[in-house]
């Protein structure tokens, strides 16, 4: 082989990768924007979409803008809640839809998919449509939000549960048995260890659906303001720089999870 | 280890009773009786599909019966959970757990007793498999042998009445296979315990087991000591799936007191009487390779018996201990015989002329309703 | 494990019963809504009078944003799929032992606010920002172009917002695929172009078929993208749904307007799955 060809070769077996990651940096420029956005002391200027001045006071004073903390800690609220049940109930359903036979299995397999391959402005509004019609056109608000948090979070944790459960050797919970293990006991001691990792992701993600959406918080929220409504609101106005700070901070408590679950399963995957 | 002792004064033999189990789409297993007696290693040997899987999952109480019953000695266990029977599982793929290490493994059924001192027999057990050092690893961390086994540790500290072995040495390769045989042999004499195998490997089921029922079909075929089932099989689905046979298509001429006269392409043959499982009409001359001797035309051969002139050799295989040679007989079907490497002769060339001879008490007799070809190409 | 006949049914039911009352059922709302006499208000309350005039109408004002939005969609979607194609690939074939590292990396940036990130990239295409500045220096743009406010910012925001979509589904069938099968193919003469159309290609459709469902159906509902970094010339169907809705309160239009898209998006995807000949998605 020439110099020539082998160079040819290596960069040929190099190309996708630099590419793929001129991809990556393209997808992580706005977050390193707001990163950086998030030390811009804009005090002296109305332009907010340029960097002026390094400064912590951002960080030193989170809360200064009106209404943004009281909308981060709702978001925190309806998060948390409505991650709590869409795991609950979407556990239980990809239980069913893993375990057991009944009747609308196919449909219920189906159906689940749906709100995955709905746009948001259609789910949002037809629950719109909901409320006003059955005469809670006035009482939208956290409940409301709540309602259309744990609907669109439920198909995300059922089928990520799911698919945990069916890569899951039935001869495990078998072995349990035979091994003086009830059926109670077995799904201590062995379903559900094994599933954990599939529901702590599932619950992640719901958490972060919930808390980052706008689309159908917005049509159901009536006059309570979450985080992203907050950021709609101020963003015609121009926003407040504590807003990358709460992005930032967002991002790197998640990554911090993300990687911290990739570990602890790599470790426990060793070979 | 004082497993031997403990179980000795409890020795229970584990009895099927007309056992069934139908599935939607077919039968697996059809009215099954055995009688397993306590402290024996027996084996379950048999084609994929031929209900050896599912009998032992009925037994576990991983299966319910159609109908029939299992005992315990005296006690009927057949709708028992599987977890209050005293008969433990080693699972084909060992299912292992994947998020305990090898010491929780172990330990998982005596927990679940409720044992007392379960660190203690969970390191005697270890040092039995030879795996004391491993005790913090997890599973998928060590290698097929090793898990293996793990498994027999994890089942076997139960002390059960009977272990079942689900194919448990498939997932080896061939020299671990061997060595593994002789060491759950070894640890079954150890402990006493009896051992429930199946597998389809009729040389594990011959090396380990003292007697060995061959499945077919959701039935068994035959059952008795490997010797027995190979030295004299009742069917020719036996015949042919434990080891090779030659089946020679002939007609019973005369039964005498002791034994049977047959036909075979105008040479008679004589079968002892025991050995002969139809006394009239078509049959099968059957000959295991080993016991069928060859000598070029016209030279003596050293077993005296029945004789037949005109083979021609149209394959030689040289295989080290032994050469295997393919005769086309007159009547235009081709023997087997395998002969050791004893140096006595040399190896004989293909297109050798040869005799053909073996010695009657060596010879069974099939009826000719059973299909020649069963058992041939079903071992894996 | 299969005991208890009703087990299944208990399991199922509050999930099924959520989904039930807060997905299905409101598309039927939805639907009355859509055929709503439009003289009424949330106030005095609508009656459902069947006025099919109601979907003529929204035709009719607003073909223009719905046309808009499946144009938009369909370029970000084509753009996803060549960047997220590369990426995916380069993670699954390149990416050895650190796929999962990258895989993280993929999701990361679902974890930073959607509206943050989006508000980040008004600042990255500002008028007098580096990439416009680099753009006129090369007389890409005119010495007075801009790109906030063109559907250029619009789309750029999209392919930016739901290339994660693309991503992972693509990821999932590569690395389903046997490398072995593309290095058979290069030992029976192809190169690596003919080998990558005739092996990796038509293996990862699966992947193809899910990512850029999943990139275009939320992409033609969307509207933060438009609001934020398009002008009202750039508007989208969404911001006219959004708008009636919370705005002008014209609730039959609105939800005509949804029935509408909703049926658009559902008879492409059909069409589409029938031609790409799979049916199973994700």
């Amino acid at each position: 082989m020439t110099g020539l060809q082998r160079a040819g070769r290596w960069i040929g077996d190099h190309l996708v990768m630099a590419a793929g990651l001129l991809v990556l940096v393209y997808m992580f420029v706005p977050i390193a924007v707001v990163m950086l956005m998030s030390f811009n002391d804009n005090s002296k200027s109305r332009n907010v979409y340029a960097f002026r001045d390094f400064t912590w006071s951002n960080w030193a004073h989170p809360c200064r803008p009106d209404g943004m903390c009281d909308a981060v800690v709702r978001s925190i609220e309806i998060g948390l809640l409505a991650t709590l049940v869409a795991t609950l109930l979407g556990t239980l359903a990809a239980f069913a839809l893993v375990r057991h036979d009944f009747v609308g299995r196919s449909v219920a397999n189906t159906v689940i998919f749906l709100p995955m391959a709905s746009p948001e402005i259609v789910m949002g509004s037809s629950l719109l449509a909901l409320f006003v019609a059955g005469g809670f056109g006035g009482q939208l608000g956290f409940v409301t939000i709540f309602i259309a948090h744990v609907m669109f979070c439920l198909s995300f944790v059922i089928v990520t549960v799911k698919a945990r459960l069916s890569g899951l050797d039935g001869n495990l919970e078998q072995a349990a048995m035979d091994l003086y293990a009830s059926e109670w006991t077995t799904f201590w001691r062995v379903t559900f260890p094994l599933v954990f990792p599939g529901i702590a992701a599932a619950a992640l993600l719901s958490f972060s659906l919930s808390f980052d959406d706008f689309i159908i918080t917005n049509l159901n929220a009536g006059q309570t303001v979450t985080f992203p409504m907050f950021v709609w609101g101020v963003a015609q106005r121009g926003i407040p720089m504590q807003v990358n700070v709460v992005g930032t901070v967002m991002f790197l408590i998640s990554l911090f999870l993300v990687l911290t679950n990739m570990l602890v399963t790599r470790k426990k995957a060793a070979v | 280890m004082s497993l031997a002792a403990d179980r000795a004064s409890e020795a229970r033999s584990l009895r099927l009773t007309a056992l069934t189990k139908e599935f939607t789409t077919f039968t697996a297993v059809r009215s099954l009786d055995l009688e397993v007696p306590a402290g024996s290693f027996f084996a379950l040997l048999g084609p994929s599909g031929c209900g050896k899987t599912t009998t032992l999952r009925m037994v576990a109480g991983l299966e319910v019966p159609t109908s029939g019953t299992i005992h315990l000695g005296d006690d009927e266990i057949t709708y028992e959970k599987p977890y209050r029977r005293p008969v433990n599982t080693v699972f084909q793929n060992y299912a292992l757990f994947p998020h305990l290490d090898i010491h929780e493994n172990v330990a998982f059924g005596l927990r679940r007793r409720k044992v007392k001192d379960v660190d203690q027999q969970v390191k005697e057990m270890l040092a039995l498999v030879e795996l004391e050092s491993q005790a913090s690893k997890k599973p998928p961390q060590m290698s097929g042998g090793q898990q293996q086994r793990v498994a027999l540790a994890r089942a076997l500290i139960n002390r059960p009445e009977v272990l079942l072995l689900d194919e448990p040495l498939g997932a080896l390769d061939l020299k671990l296979r061997r060595s593994m045989q002789i060491e759950l042999k070894r640890i079954q004499t150890e402990v006493g315990l009896t051992f429930v195998h199946v597998t389809h490997d009729q040389e594990e089921a011959m090396t380990m087991a003292d007697t060995i029922a061959v499945m077919n079909g959701g039935v068994i075929e035959q059952m008795g000591s490997p010797a027995e089932l190979y030295e004299n099989p009742r069917t020719t689905f036996v015949a042919n799936f434990l080891g090779q046979s030659n089946l020679i298509a002939g007609s019973v001429a005369a039964v005498d007191a002791d034994v049977v006269r047959v036909d075979m392409h105008g040479t008679q043959v004589s079968i002892p009487i025991d050995r002969s499982h139809t006394r009239s009409g078509d049959g099968w001359v059957g000959i295991r390779p080993e016991k069928v001797l060859i000598a070029p035309a016209g030279e003596p051969i050293d077993a005296p018996g029945n004789h037949m002139t005109g083979g021609i050799i149209t394959d030689v295989s040289f295989v080290g201990v032994s050469t295997q040679y393919l005769v086309m007989m007159p009547w235009g079907q081709e023997l087997m015989s395998f002969e050791q490497n004893t140096g006595r002769r040399a190896v004989l060339d293909k297109g050798t002329k040869v005799d053909v001879s073996w010695r009657p008490e060596f010879a069974f007799l099939l009826p000719s309703s059973q299909d020649v070809n069963a058992g041939v190409h079903e071992e894996v | 494990m299969r005991r208890g006949r009703f087990t299944g049914y208990w399991l199922m039911a509050p999930a099924a019963l959520w989904l039930a009352l807060f997905f299905v059922i409101p598309f039927y709302s939805l639907l009355a809504t859509s055929l709503f006499d439009p003289e009424g208000s949330v106030l005095t309350g609508y009656d459902v009078d069947y006025r099919f005039a109601n979907f003529v109408d929204a035709l009719d004002q607003f073909w223009e944003p719905l046309f808009r939005s499946l144009w938009y969609a369909a370029v970000a979607t084509a753009i996803c799929l060549v960047l997220g194609y590369v990426l995916a690939y380069a993670i699954a074939f390149k990416g050895g032992r650190w796929r999962n590292f990258l895989l993280v990396l993929v999701i990361a940036p679902f974890f930073t606010s959607f509206l943050v990130r989006t508000l980040s990239w008004k600042l990255i295409l500002a008028d007098d920002g580096f990439v416009v500045d680099t753009l006129q220096f090369l007389h890409l743009l005119g010495e007075d172009g801009r790109l906030l406010a063109t559907p250029v910012a619009v789309i750029a925001g999209l392919v930016y917002n739901f290339l994660p979509f693309m991503v992972l589904p693509l990821y999932a069938s590569l690395e389903k695929i046997d490398t072995r099968l593309v290095e058979a193919a290069s030992d029976l003469y192809a190169s690596p172009t003919r080998g990558f159309l005739k092996v990796t290609l038509p293996l990862s459709k699966p992947g193809v078929v899910a990512g850029t469902l999943l990139t275009f159906i939320p992409a033609a509902g969307d509207y933060i993208n438009a609001s934020l970094l398009g002008s009202p010339n750039q508007r989208m169907v969404g911001n006219v749904i959004q708008n009636l809705f919370t705005s002008t309160g014209d609730y039959a239009t609105a939800g005509a307007l949804s029935v509408i898209l909703m049926a658009i998006i559902v008879a492409m995807v059909m069409v589409y799955i029938r031609t790409a000949g799979t049916e199973e998605l994700v």
